[in-house]
């Protein structure tokens, strides 16, 4: 049967490229595995040649599957169920292209693009290790093709086909205006009621989302290519040379990941209602955990390099590191952290397959390991304790001691999965993490501090006599900040407070050690001083998380005298949020609030901005936030809120609405819920909070706000309020009469929830009045004002060692081409 | 023995001693009526929301308020007070994870991650809420 309207040749297309790239990295594997074993030459030659040919065309077949699924996006071909569920018409050109990667087979896809791209450049530079290397990446692309086949092995669902037809999903079941009721089959224009797509959820509509999932799993892809040199190095019973050429990319990797993490962090800053930058969410921390891994098998690189040492620890780190990527797919994509983390995907149903991918690469690199262990080269002497090779390794097993702590916490679901256990975090999750990681940061800030002044093998004294310097500098800035800083974040007692302070020191030795040592140990060969730059990024990190996570204050505590919670638990509730009247000055703490207005812009993005204005009180210093409030389109009440801040050089206010009315519902006017009442002059009408008096009414006012003349005939009421607290509000409602028509103009009180219409004048000289009580026509916002203190830190640190990374990589490669 | 394989146990030893702390700060997850049992102490509840009675929330009054009704698998129900703002997309939700304690019928949240609210529109791979919407157009 043929249904109207479809479009069927692009998911045809589509199709076909998907299973080509499937069968092109299978070919892929089988060659390079053959041109890894074979011993001869020639033959050698020949299945490389094969090998490079069916790899280029899985990177071919990659990028026309992406092609195709774009299309059919940009195309809103909504007959196909990607399209329908992740795209919408309304949707900007740039989030179209997000949309792919919003959805679990898209982000597989990009992750596969990746590697073809990365495969490439193995291909063209990794020479004698591009057979055994190849392989393995030939074998995760095979691996990750899968992942868009969809197909039905013994029952067991094989990936999730981005070309399925709705009409081919149990989507339609439950639809039965979709079906014919005579027949009971879909209807053949069944397309003519399918008009639009669900959409990007309106929080993944922004910039971030089109550059951090890129980046992010260009560091996922990344760290199969170090995962690939250990276990060719093992493979091929080369067992160290491989670590120089691997060196580059464990760089790179690393480099990548920590990007990719970061923009995540500033995302979460920047543009979602999450109210900080981190939150230990078992999602985040998926991401995390493989870096540190990644890191610590940087460092073991690089002391196996420069002395023999700790080769195995290198082979466990980089194998561990990847193997933690699988691990973090598998928990993000299963649906298992469903009830500890607010991002993670829900059950695809393919837990069986993500389980697979982790256990056909753990299994061969722990066979390998474990059969090769004993041949792997070890030095017998002992290190010196006095060498910078034993300071680096234990920074390593730091690093790794940390991911193993931070993984287990985040793996609880699993446990309870499959022992029926119900264990879960408690009430104060962040702080479980934070109370062992503070230490972490101290161990690893004073080793990054020292660890650069001792030499390898060895260290004289009298070089160890040049961090007496920059420890004194160190202490000194540290003391300074803990007296004069303002550090008193006593919520988890003293002895965490101190922690916190021991931790700022260690952060600043950190930043301050590397950069003196740029001159003092390098003589200012700014060229070789990648590490030391990077360390002193990363101290600068850890010291913009403890001041900006320690100072993080609430300023909108909720302090006015319209709001006080009158519970009796009120007094330890947090209240952090304060409402704003639109246009009443309210008392903030520190500040002076003011919502000034709303503007609507941009309406396909349905966006409203809420201009609040800020006064310091001591300072007078004035300034303006725009949070903004975006509309789902669904319906008229599903908003969802993004903030917005103001930067200062030392701190940033940060402001995000956390309810605010419905500009929409200002206009629409329902005086169905006025009560009528006719009173004389000097009488009263009683409401829920108060009176109102009729002092007098005025004829054709001419005041500040109405202008008729005698020519007019226009009424105006002169009204008090009084409150039961005897505050007093004044009111004017006023009805004129144009073209034989009686026009009412109501007068509201926000401050009372009041609105009154003046209706005309009745029987025995009474007036009409028509009084409402309502919450809705308000206009209000509440909002969450936060002071996040030097979190410039934060960020400046980041790119500092993103820039360290960069150099570092660039030098190394560098040596690889000089030895050649 | 070598120094570094002191070091290692030493690890070793510093890794469980976490993780054995870590343990000791872990809660698990509770029924309304075992919660009830345990009034004070800090749990954690998965329920359902009772979409029966409204969730109560008006931020003109007061923004730092949100009170709603829940039930479980076993058919509890509760009162839920939450000290912050009304979470995105609540009424949707299929079900929340709560974490806090129980004063007398009421379940008491004072922090503000203490309720995860799994509300698949987020990531809209769950078929159901496909299904609803369809219907819904």
């Amino acid at each position: 049967m043929d249904y109207l309207g479809e479009h069927l040749l692009p998911g045809k297309i589509g199709h076909f490229f998907a299973t080509l790239s499937f069968a092109a990295s299978f070919v892929a594997t089988i060659s390079y595995y053959k041109a890894t074993r074979s011993t001869n030459p020639e033959e050698e030659k020949r299945w490389k040649r094969l090998a490079r040919t069916a790899f280029g065309l899985d990177a071919i077949a990659v990028f026309l599957v992406f092609a195709v699924i774009y299309y059919i996006v940009r195309s809103h071909y909504f007959e196909y169920n990607f399209a329908w569920e992740h795209s919408s018409r309304s949707l900007d050109m740039k989030y179209l292209l997000s949309c792919v990667w919003s959805a679990q087979e898209g982000s597989f896809l990009l992750w596969t693009i990746w590697h073809c791209i990365l495969g490439a450049i193995l291909i063209l530079t990794s020479r004698r290790w591009e057979s055994p290397v190849m392989t393995v990446m030939s074998f995760i692309q095979l691996c990750l093709a899968t992942m868009i086949m969809g197909i039905y092995v013994f029952g067991a669902k094989v990936g999730i086909n981005p070309f399925l037809l709705i009409r081919h999903t149990e989507l339609f079941d439950g639809a039965p205006f979709l079906h014919d009721a005579s027949t009971g089959l879909l209807k053949h224009d069944y397309l003519n009621f399918i008009k639009d797509g669900q959409g990007l959820t309106p929080l993944l509509q922004n910039y971030w989302m089109v550059i951090h999932p890129p980046i992010l799993f260009l560091g996922f892809a990344s760290t199969v290519v170090p995962f690939a040199f250990a276990f060719a190095g093992l493979w091929k019973k080369d067992y160290g040379s491989w670590t120089k050429a691997a060196l580059p990319w464990t760089l790179f990797s690393s480099c990548i990941l920590a990007t990719g993490v970061m923009m995540g962090a500033a995302w979460a800053y920047e543009s979602l209602s999450f109210g900080g930058y981190w939150a230990w969410d078992p999602v985040e921390n998926a991401s995390l955990v493989p870096w540190l891994v990644m890191v610590a098998g940087l460092h073991t690189m690089v002391v196996y390099n420069a002395t023999g040492h700790s080769l195995r620890a290198t082979y466990f780190f980089i194998f561990t590191s990847f193997l933690l990527i699988l691990y973090s797919t598998f928990l993000t994509r299963s649906g298992i952290l469903g009830d500890t983390s607010v991002h993670s995907f829900v059950d695809s149903g393919m837990n069986f397959q993500l389980l697979a991918l982790i256990a056909v690469f753990l299994i061969p690199a722990l066979i390998l390991f474990i059969k090769e262990y004993k041949r792997i080269p070890h030095i017998q002497k002992e290190e010196n304790i006095y060498s910078r090779e034993f300071w680096m390794f234990i920074g390593s097993l730091v690093l790794f001691l940390s991911s193993v702590f931070i993984i287990a916490a985040t793996s609880l679901p699993v446990p309870n999965k499959i022992f029926g256990t119900n264990m879960t975090m408690g009430e104060d999750a962040s702080f479980a993490y934070n109370r062992i990681e503070i230490f972490i940061a101290v161990i690893l800030g004073a080793l990054t501090a020292v660890t650069q002044y001792l030499k390898y093998k060895n260290t004289a004294g009298d070089s160890l006599k040049k961090i007496l310097f920059p420890t004194s500098l160190a202490l000194i800035i540290a003391v300074f900040i803990s007296l004069f800083g303002h550090v008193h974040y006593d919520k988890y007692g003293t002895g965490f407070l101190a922690a916190i302070h021991l931790a700022i020191f260690c952060a600043v030795y950190a930043a301050i050690a590397n950069l003196m040592y740029i001159w003092s140990g390098m003589r200012g060969h700014l060229k070789a001083a990648g590490a030391s730059i990077a360390h002193a990024g990363f101290g600068l990190m850890l010291l913009g998380i403890l001041l900006s996570s320690s100072k993080k204050e609430v300023l909108s505590y909720n302090t006015t005298g319209i709001n006080i919670n009158f519970q009796p638990a009120a007094k330890q509730n947090p209240m952090e949020n304060i409402t704003l009247i639109k246009s009443i000055k309210t008392d903030m703490g520190k500040y002076w609030a003011t919502f000034i207005s709303n503007d609507s812009v941009n309406p396909k993005n349905r966006i409203t901005y809420f201009h609040v204005q800020l006064q310091k009180k001591d300072s007078g210093d004035l300034f303006d936030l725009y949070p903004n409030m975006v509309n789902t389109g669904k319906s008229a009440d599903d908003n969802v809120f993004n903030p917005d801040m103001h930067h200062y050089w030392d701190k940033d206010i940060f402001s995000y609405i956390s309810a605010a009315y419905n500009p929409q519902q200002e206009n629409e006017e329902d005086t169905a819920s006025f009560k009528p009442y006719s009173i004389g002059i000097k009488d009263t009408i009683f409401y829920s909070k108060g009176y109102i008096i009729l002092d007098k009414i005025i004829s054709n006012p001419d005041n500040y706000k109405y202008h008729f003349t005698a020519s007019d005939t226009a009424l105006m009421a002169d009204m008090t309020i009084i409150n039961k607290d005897s505050m007093h509000f004044k009111a004017n409602p006023l009805f004129y009469v144009r073209n034989n028509r009686i026009i009412a103009v109501i007068d509201t009180v926000f401050a009372q929830d009041l609105a009154i219409s003046f209706n005309g004048v009745g029987e025995n000289k009474k007036l009409l009045f028509g009084i409402k009580e309502s919450a809705s026509m308000i206009p209000f916002v509440a909002l969450k004002v936060l002071l996040f203190p030097q979190i410039n830190l934060l960020w400046i640190g980041t790119l500092i060692m993103i820039t360290g990374f960069i150099m570092s990589m660039i030098r190394r490669i560098k040596l690889i081409r000089k030895v050649r | 023995m070598k120094k570094l394989h002191i070091v290692l146990l030493v690890f070793i030893a510093v890794a469980i001693g976490l993780l054995v702390s870590f343990m000791g700060s872990l809660s698990t997850y509770e029924t309304i009526a075992s919660a009830r049992q345990k009034e004070g102490r800090s749990v954690t509840i998965i329920a359902k929301l009772d979409n029966t009675r409204p969730v109560e929330y008006n931020a003109v009054k007061n923004p730092n308020y949100c009170s709603f009704y829940i039930s479980d698998t076993l058919g509890n129900k509760a009162k839920v007070e939450y000290f912050f703002e009304k979470p995105y997309d609540m009424e949707k939700a299929e079900r929340v994870v709560l974490k806090g304690k129980m004063k007398g019928n009421v379940f008491e949240i004072t922090q503000k991650d203490g309720i995860l609210i799994k509300c698949p529109s987020k990531y809209t791979d769950d078929p159901n809420v496909a299904r609803k919407n369809l219907n819904e157009n």
